[in-house]
């Protein structure tokens, strides 16, 4: 079941969260909303689940407008950032819970629940801990719970809140790929709010960037990664370089560096900066290939897969990444200058 | 003093301090105190039972123990709204409101006993509507139940109040979110997480209600198999110069807080082990 | 650390995942008819008692020499055993929270004791020991000294029963603050006195004001201990509370109650009071919340 959101906008007092928020999830896709902290995230999220209501705009599942519902008509699983596990009860009355709380019309059996718990359990691989508390069981335990939890309910939608937030780095990754897994084994419609840019780009089909309110650019974590629509969405999603300059007449003159820039094909020059990413410099002894500027070795960084080089020019500080294959090859040291040739630049125009 | 410590501490002062709580605390507390244990001691057992058996004072204990558990229970109830509505919900005079819940703590007892008198009094203002309905407050035990819930109002609503702000907001919305009604997260979320920190309050009212002299004597017309508390049964026995007749009473509701206070203890590291985070 | 839209949401107090509007207003009406029926109708059958024949009679009441010296011996009592109990309360909370010793859970325990005695066991006890007939009696008689139904006993009695006020206030805020700072005032060569001045008290100033006056009203307003040892000895041994006690049985309504709305007025007092330093305590927490 796909969801609409139609010109939403949110506000706390005088904080406006959202600004006219429009967006489309497809069925069955698995959606990050990225974003740094107060960029209304999570504000979206929960006007989606109907924890809290927009101030304006409309809110469609499958087509049928659910704005006015309550959170409990709405049929969301709703994953909280710090799993919210009733601490009182088990394991197994968490997951069942959803279950047990239907109209009598509605209700399973006994058994028919305790069926469908043991069987949620085995998928989150918690089976073996339906008797355990909430306060005996691992941080990543419990956000497990809590997913077979907003499971058991079958919803057609499933919104989750900075999942892995709170985990250690190592049983974050491992869940990222298990939630990846698990959506592509059972296709449900899921949202998903982060801040680790990294996790939007491994787990989510669908990539939407907000800042401020405001959706900066929406889709797949390859286009926003390698064609970011605005500076902000660049910068947010790794690291850049920056190149100050004026577009001018078809072309980009960023200090001792040009690009063909057609898009601005007027003789009126106008301020722009030039983004590349340090992957995408390449490093060089002499300035036979033309196209880039000298810097020197300030900071040299071996210790990994990819080697991390900062050098100093008159155009600021230069972050380099490089594989160590070329790395050995060219062998830079400290103190030495080398020519840098940005292999691929992003230019945006200020407005 | 120094072996007493655990662990080696920079701070001064601890033989001072210490040694200075430790006497004052045998001057005022331990040293009279210890007095009551002596005198039972040298009385002898027969008589000791004889006197917390007699029919009047067993009396005494049904009335003290029976009247503190109803309002204590009737606390519970009330006590539990009232956290509740002053906790979650905005309306004007709140803060006035909640001030006010202290009163039973800061009023002295006295001032309480004659006032509920004069107003349960068969020609009080509340004692005449009840009289003409047949419900008699004043001199009867009901009295005596209106004047411990009265002494007991605070502590179930400072208890439950700081529970009751700690909830987890997302707790009560993941309830909702998997169906659950109102009434539903109230009694399967809600209530079980409040439970010990009630039951700490409600033990709380019990042990202040069952001393409780000054705001009942009055009201209770002290009338012997009836409407007589058991301190009170203390008070005549030392009036009568039965020292011994009074120490032995004072023991055994000395015994009964006692083990009040252990479980007051229990309950509330239990409510701590429950509010703690995870 | 929270984001400003995290900060933002928990100022506005209305959420959506609540009770509907009907049982909010009923439960908040039960709420109010239930303090108000246990509370503020006795309260006010006080005043309007106290002042039933009048103005006049209601100061008559109150400036009669007997009142007086009820009054007086009250704020003596209270003057005696506040300051004592304080300085206890303070050295018991430097004792138990700064330092970790054997047999600190059985001392805080033996500090909570009063709390846990009936008023009327409490002056049994002091009874016991210095009445004619208790353990000290006849000494006591032999030298002329009077405890029971006299001064000394009824201030004794006001001591045991206010005993844990301060030291309860204190200890757990003490406990909370840790040693930390003490500790860098020590290496910065500070001596006890001045660690235990500068430090630590400024720091427990609001639990501590707390504490005094939770002891002063139950002080002055102590009756139970009271009435056991002070022999009821008019302008001599009786407290305010005594005092309203005998008015009352002999039927000087008006003037117990009269009596009464002073001790009313110390409950007020009592009260804002506390409010007041409630209010005070918070101000930080608001700051650093943003609230401000």
């Amino acid at each position: 079941m796909g969801i609409s959101v139609r010109n939403v906008t949110k506000a706390f007092g005088s904080f406006v969260a959202l600004h006219d928020v429009s967006l489309e999830v497809p069925a069955g896709e698995l959606v990050a909303l990225l974003g740094p902290s107060g960029s209304g995230k999570t504000s979206l999220l929960r006007i989606i689940a109907g924890l809290d209501p927009a101030d304006t705009g409309v809110i469609l599942f499958g087509g049928e407008d659910a704005t006015r519902r309550d959170v409990r008509e709405r049929r969301v699983g709703f994953v909280f950032q710090h799993y919210a596990l009733f601490r009182h009860m088990t394991v197994f009355e968490n997951v069942a819970f959803g279950l047990r709380v239907r109209s009598r019309a509605e209700r399973l059996s006994e058994r028919e629940i305790g069926q469908r718990v043991n069987e949620l359990l085995k998928l989150v691989q918690l089976d073996w801990l339906g008797d355990r508390y909430p306060s005996q069981l691992s941080g990543g335990q419990r956000q497990r719970v809590a997913l077979a939890r907003a499971l058991a309910v079958e919803p057609k939608v499933l919104l989750l809140d900075e999942p892995f937030g709170s985990l250690d780095a190592k049983v974050r990754q491992e869940l990222r790929r298990w939630l990846r897994r698990l959506h592509d084994e059972i296709h449900l419609t899921g949202v998903f709010v982060t801040h680790d840019q990294e996790e939007a780009l491994e787990v989510a089909d669908r990539v939407v960037v907000m800042n401020h309110g405001r959706l900066e650019q929406v889709g797949t974590p390859e286009e926003v990664f390698e064609h970011p629509a605005t500076p902000f969405v660049m910068n947010f999603l790794g690291n850049v370089n920056i190149f100050h300059g004026r577009v001018e007449s078809g072309k980009a003159h960023l200090g001792p560096i040009s690009v063909d820039y057609p898009e601005h094909p007027d003789a009126e020059s106008r301020p722009a900066a030039g983004y590349t990413r340090p992957h995408e410099v390449d490093l060089a002894r002499d300035e036979s290939a033309g196209g880039g500027l000298w810097a020197t070795v300030r900071g040299l960084n071996a210790a990994g897969a990819v080697v991390k080089l900062e050098l100093d020019s008159q155009q600021g500080v230069i972050q380099v990444e490089m594989a160590r294959d070329r790395y050995e090859g060219l062998h830079p040291q400290l103190g030495e200058r080398l020519y840098v040739r940005p292999q691929k630049v992003r230019v945006f125009v200020a407005d | 003093m120094r072996w007493l410590l655990k662990r080696p501490s920079v701070l001064p002062g601890f033989g001072l301090s210490l040694g200075f709580t430790l006497f004052y605390l045998c001057l005022i507390v331990l040293l009279p105190l210890s007095a009551l244990v002596l005198k039972t001691a040298t009385q002898g057992w027969q008589p000791f039972w004889n006197t917390v058996t007699a029919p009047r004072v067993l009396a005494s204990y049904r009335l003290s123990f029976g009247a503190s558990m109803v309002g204590a229970v009737l606390n519970g109830i009330f006590g539990l709204v009232v956290a509740w509505v002053l906790v979650r919900y905005r309306f004007p005079g709140r803060r006035l409101v909640d001030s006010l819940v202290d009163l039973p703590f800061a009023l002295p007892t006295a001032v309480a006993g004659i006032a509920l008198t004069a107003i349960y009094a068969p020609n009080g203002w509340l004692g005449k509507p009840l009289g003409a309905l047949g419900v008699k407050v004043a001199f009867e035990p009901l009295g005596v139940v209106v004047a411990l819930t009265f002494i007991g109002l605070p502590f179930v609503v400072r208890t439950l109040e700081p529970v009751i702000e700690a909830l987890d907001p997302e707790v009560e919305e993941a309830s909702a979110s998997l169906g659950a009604s109102r009434w539903q997260t109230f009694g399967r979320v809600i209530l079980p997480a409040l439970l010990p920190a009630w039951l700490t309050g409600l033990a709380l009212a019990f042990a202040r209600a069952l001393g409780e002299y000054g705001s009942v004597v009055f009201i209770s017309g002290n009338m012997p198999m009836k409407t007589e508390i058991a301190p009170l049964a203390i008070m005549t026995k030392l009036e009568q110069y039965d020292y011994a007749g009074a120490t032995a009473i004072a023991v055994v509701m000395l015994s009964a807080s006692f083990v009040l206070l252990w479980v007051i203890n229990l309950l509330q590291s239990w409510s701590a082990r429950r509010g703690a985070r995870i | 650390m929270q984001s400003a839209s995290q900060l933002a949401r928990r100022a506005k107090t209305v959420r959506p995942v609540t009770e509907p509007p009907f049982v909010r207003v009923a439960l908040t009406l039960l709420a109010v008819a239930f303090l108000a029926f246990f509370l503020i109708v006795p309260l006010a059958a006080v005043f309007v008692q106290a002042f039933e024949k009048g103005v006049g009679a209601y100061l008559a009441a109150i400036r009669e020499p007997d009142a007086w010296a009820a009054i007086r011996l009250t704020l003596l009592t209270a003057a005696i055993s506040v300051p004592l109990n304080v300085v206890f309360g303070l050295a018991a909370a430097w004792a138990v929270a700064k330092f970790e010793f054997r047999g600190k859970n059985l001392l805080a325990t033996l500090i909570d004791l009063p709390f846990a005695v009936s008023p009327v066991v409490a002056g049994l006890v002091f009874v016991l020991l210095f009445g004619r007939r208790g353990f000290l009696g006849p000494w006591l008689m032999a030298h002329d000294i009077r405890i029971i139904f006299a001064v000394p006993g009824v201030v004794l009695a006001t001591l045991f029963v206010t005993f844990p006020f301060v030291a309860r206030e204190l200890i757990p805020l003490m406990q909370a603050a840790g040693t930390e700072d003490e500790e860098a005032a020590r290496s910065l060569g500070a001596s006890g006195w001045q660690i235990f001045s500068r430090v630590t008290l400024p720091a427990a100033k609001w639990g501590l004001l707390y504490g005094v006056i939770l002891c002063n009203a139950r002080a002055m307003g102590e009756f139970g201990a009271v009435s056991v040892v002070s022999g009821h000895i008019r302008g001599l041994t009786n407290t305010l509370p005594l005092h309203v006690e005998i008015l009352y049985n002999e039927y000087s309504f008006q003037a117990a109650f009269a009596v009464a709305s002073l001790l009313s007025f110390l409950a007020f007092g009592t009260l804002i009071a506390k409010s007041w330093v409630e209010w005070r305590s918070r101000e930080p927490e608001r700051v650093r919340d943003g609230l401000r």
